[in-house]
This record gives C-alpha cells, structure tokens and sequence, in this order.
C-alpha cells in the first residue's frame, strides 16, 4: 500500500497531547494502523510529552504512596492481562472494534445517491461513521462545519485534483469546499469524521459526478 | 515563529475540551521547577531499572523509578488542572501500569519518560470518561533483547529534543506544554509547530523498519 497522503503534525501533536475527540482520534488510530511513518511521528510527538514530563517540576506525592501502588500491583497481579489487539481481517483493527467485525457486519443505512453509511461513534459532538460510495458518485451534501478527517479504506476518490487511495486520508475544513466523487470502476469505502452532528440532504444530490465523467 | 494560534475560526468548536476535574483546584499547587534536561546517565539508568521490573520483577528497581516518576507524575496531571486526590489516585494508577506493562516497553522506540508520559495521558483520557481508540499493537512485541545501540541513540535523540524544548522562546514553549497537560485543543496548534521532530522520527521509524525485518 502506496500512502501519499498523511496525518498533518497539528492532528497529530492534538493526538499524543490527548485533545482528540473519539471520532477523530478513531480515524487516527486506523491510519496508524496502516502508516508506519505516521506511528513514527507519533513517537517524536510523544518524545516531547516524555521531556516535559522531566521538566515540568515535582509534587510531593502521599508518604504511603508506594505501599498503596504495590498493594494495587499485588491485586491485579491475580487478574488476567488483556489480549493483544491485532488486526482481524482487512479492516484496521480500530475500526474491527466498532463494528464487531469485518465488512460483511457492517449494517448500513441509505444516506442518498446510493451512498450507504453507518455511524460508529457520536462522543463528544463529533461523529465518525462509515461511508460505501458507489462508483462515479459524488459524496451527498453533508455540510459540515468544522473539522473533517476521511480515511479511505477500499477503492479511491477524487477531490480538489488529488487522488485518495487506501490509507490516504484526507482533512477538511469549513473553509474547504470540497466534493468527493469515488472513482470510476470501484466502489469507494471510508471513514470519515466530523465535528458536527452531520446530516445528510438526499434532495440536493451534487451535479459533479455528471462534470467529472471525462 | 508561532506555533499556536489564539483562534482559528476554520476549527472553531472541532474539539470537545477537558473541561472538568471533580476537584479541580489549581491555585494550590505547588510545583517545584525541574532543573531543565535530563543527563542520559540518568535516562539509562531507569531504562535498566524498568528492565529489571521486567525481567525479575524487581521491587526495588520499582522503587527507585516511583520516587522518581511518581512526583513529576502528580506535577504533570497537577498543570493539567487535576485535584490533588484524583492526581493521587491517578499517579499510583499509572505506577502500577508500569509495572503490569513492563514486557511491552520498547527502549528502541521510547524512552522511559516518554512511556510514563503516554500512560499518564491515557489514565488522564479515562479519568475524564472519554474514549481513546488504539491503533492495532504491532505484530511482534519488543525484542527480548533489544539493541543496545540503537536504545542509546534514542536516549542522546530525546536529550537533545528535551535541550531544543528547553531553548525554546518562552512564550512558545508554554504553549507546547499546555498541549501535553491536557490544557488546549487541537484547533489551538497551529499547521507549523516548530519543534525539530525529524531526527527522532527517524530512529523510531528505523526501529519499526527493523522490527518489521527480523519478523520476516
Ligand atoms: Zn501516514
């Protein structure tokens, strides 16, 4: 897999500060998955966390502060540690949590132009959900209003002159306009998230895929 | 150069924040101010310490990375705007992780600092009853014996990273640090960071390169 297009350091410092929504912090966590370089970046990110860590002074903690940690360590030390997660199947293993599952579980709903979605996750006002674009279709108007990060996981789209395969992602503004049409040949599936509740309007299809068919 | 920027209307409202700790008292803290860099003398040192938690379950070893963790710990989640019980809780929480994780530590990736401060991060996201989805573990654990060079080269990265931190403009380097308290949201970090990120990211990518090697 051929990625070309990134998580940006400002997602990425938000992720390894800890500022990410789930929903973002979802999509992130799928690129990982697949992106080495970004697990990387990641790392530096986290590298400065570890030196403020060292620099950020001292509290004195409770004077019983290490028997009570080893009486916890004694406890858990009875329970059983948590199984690796790996990936299970072509999805990236975070998105294998939320639906249960691969593909083949995935209960979409019709969002308009025969695009298909599911939703996976709403916590903290921002929403990530799957997204199967037939090909040639543009994404459906959905308005968002802030931030919006898609990952795409089978297929390809095109936007504003750039193509977006597996493992690309892609990262939107309310300033951007923008209209993702899938390519032609191959059904497109992503996860996309937004900051907004997001609502689709199946009334006002977009008139690109009619443009875009060179 | 800036790194962060006051408002940025294009990412208005993107995030949630962290908005409340139960006890939430930041007029009562008393932080004592690091000394600055840490010597890698020093940084080694608490790599074989956790080697030993590791390897023999070696309570002292523990010991001596509690005494040091544990109060730059409480400071950390502290800065945060955690109370001080809650960071208490929180702080013996992210000791005995340590403890249970110690067989996923990888000293060619991270350095003890730089693991203890991810765990406090992630104990800080549950405490706030938010989610934090994670990318899939790798396929290999870290080596038995991880290369002695290559950790060594990770510790003399993340020391120079910690002297550039340190000599940041002031102004600058709050705001990096408000970043990893907690204490701003993502729509607050500018596109250009200005950290110097690209040495280091080279050393954790050749170790996943070859860690992704040896398993094949
Ligand atoms: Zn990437």
């Amino acid at each position: 897999m051929t990625i070309t297009h990134h998580l940006t350091d400002q997602i990425l410092l938000a992720h390894a500060g800890g500022a990410l929504s789930e929903a973002f912090g979802l999509v992130v966590a799928a690129h990982l998955s697949m992106c080495d370089d970004c697990r990387a970046r990641l790392g530096a990110f986290e590298a400065v966390g570890g030196a403020i860590l060292e620099t950020c002074g001292t509290v004195p903690v409770d004077d019983g502060g290490l028997a009570a940690t080893f009486a916890r360590i004694d406890a858990a030390d009875r329970r059983t540690a948590p199984a690796p997660r790996r990936a299970r199947g072509p999805l990236p293993g975070p998105i294998a949590d939320y639906i249960g599952g691969g593909l083949d579980d995935v209960r979409w709903k019709p969002a308009g132009m025969g695009v298909r979605q599911a939703v996976l996750c709403t916590a903290e006002g921002a929403t990530a959900r799957l997204l199967h674009i037939p090909a040639g279709v543009a994404v459906p108007d959905h308005g968002h209003r802030g931030l919006e990060m898609t990952l795409v996981l089978r297929g390809a789209f095109r936007d504003e002159g750039m193509r977006f395969g597996p493992g690309d992602v892609e990262i939107a503004d309310a300033a951007t306009e923008h209209t993702p049409v899938a390519e032609h040949g191959a059904d497109c599936i992503c996860l996309a998230a937004t900051d907004a509740p997001l609502r689709f309007n199946a009334f006002l299809p977009r008139i690109a895929q009619s443009f875009l068919r060179i | 150069m800036m790194m962060f920027l006051a408002s940025n209307s294009a990412f208005s409202d993107a995030c949630i924040r962290p908005v409340a700790y139960v006890f939430s008292a930041p007029a009562k803290i008393r932080v004592q101010e690091g000394l600055g860099v840490v010597e890698d003398a020093a940084s080694d040192d608490w790599t074989r310490a956790l080697l030993r938690v590791r390897d023999g379950r070696d309570r002292e070893a523990f010991a001596r990375l509690f005494r040091h963790f544990a109060p730059r710990i409480k400071a950390f989640l502290r800065r945060g705007g955690m109370g001080d019980a809650q960071a208490e809780d929180c702080v013996q929480d992210v000791m005995a992780t340590l403890w249970h994780k110690a067989h996923l530590y990888d000293p060619t990736r991270a350095t003890v600092a730089t693991w203890v401060f991810t765990i406090a991060r992630n104990r800080r996201i549950d405490m706030l009853r938010r989610v934090r989805p994670e990318p899939e573990d790798l396929p290999w654990g870290p080596e038995p014996e991880p290369d002695q060079a290559d950790a060594l080269a990770l510790r003399q990265e993340a020391e120079r990273l910690g002297v550039a931190i340190a000599q940041l403009p002031d102004a600058q380097r709050s705001l990096i640090e408000r970043a990893f308290f907690g204490d701003v949201s993502h729509s607050e970090i500018a596109a250009e960071t200005g950290l110097p990120l690209g040495t280091i990211k080279s050393r954790i990518r050749l170790a996943l390169e070859r860690l992704r090697q040896r398993l094949s």
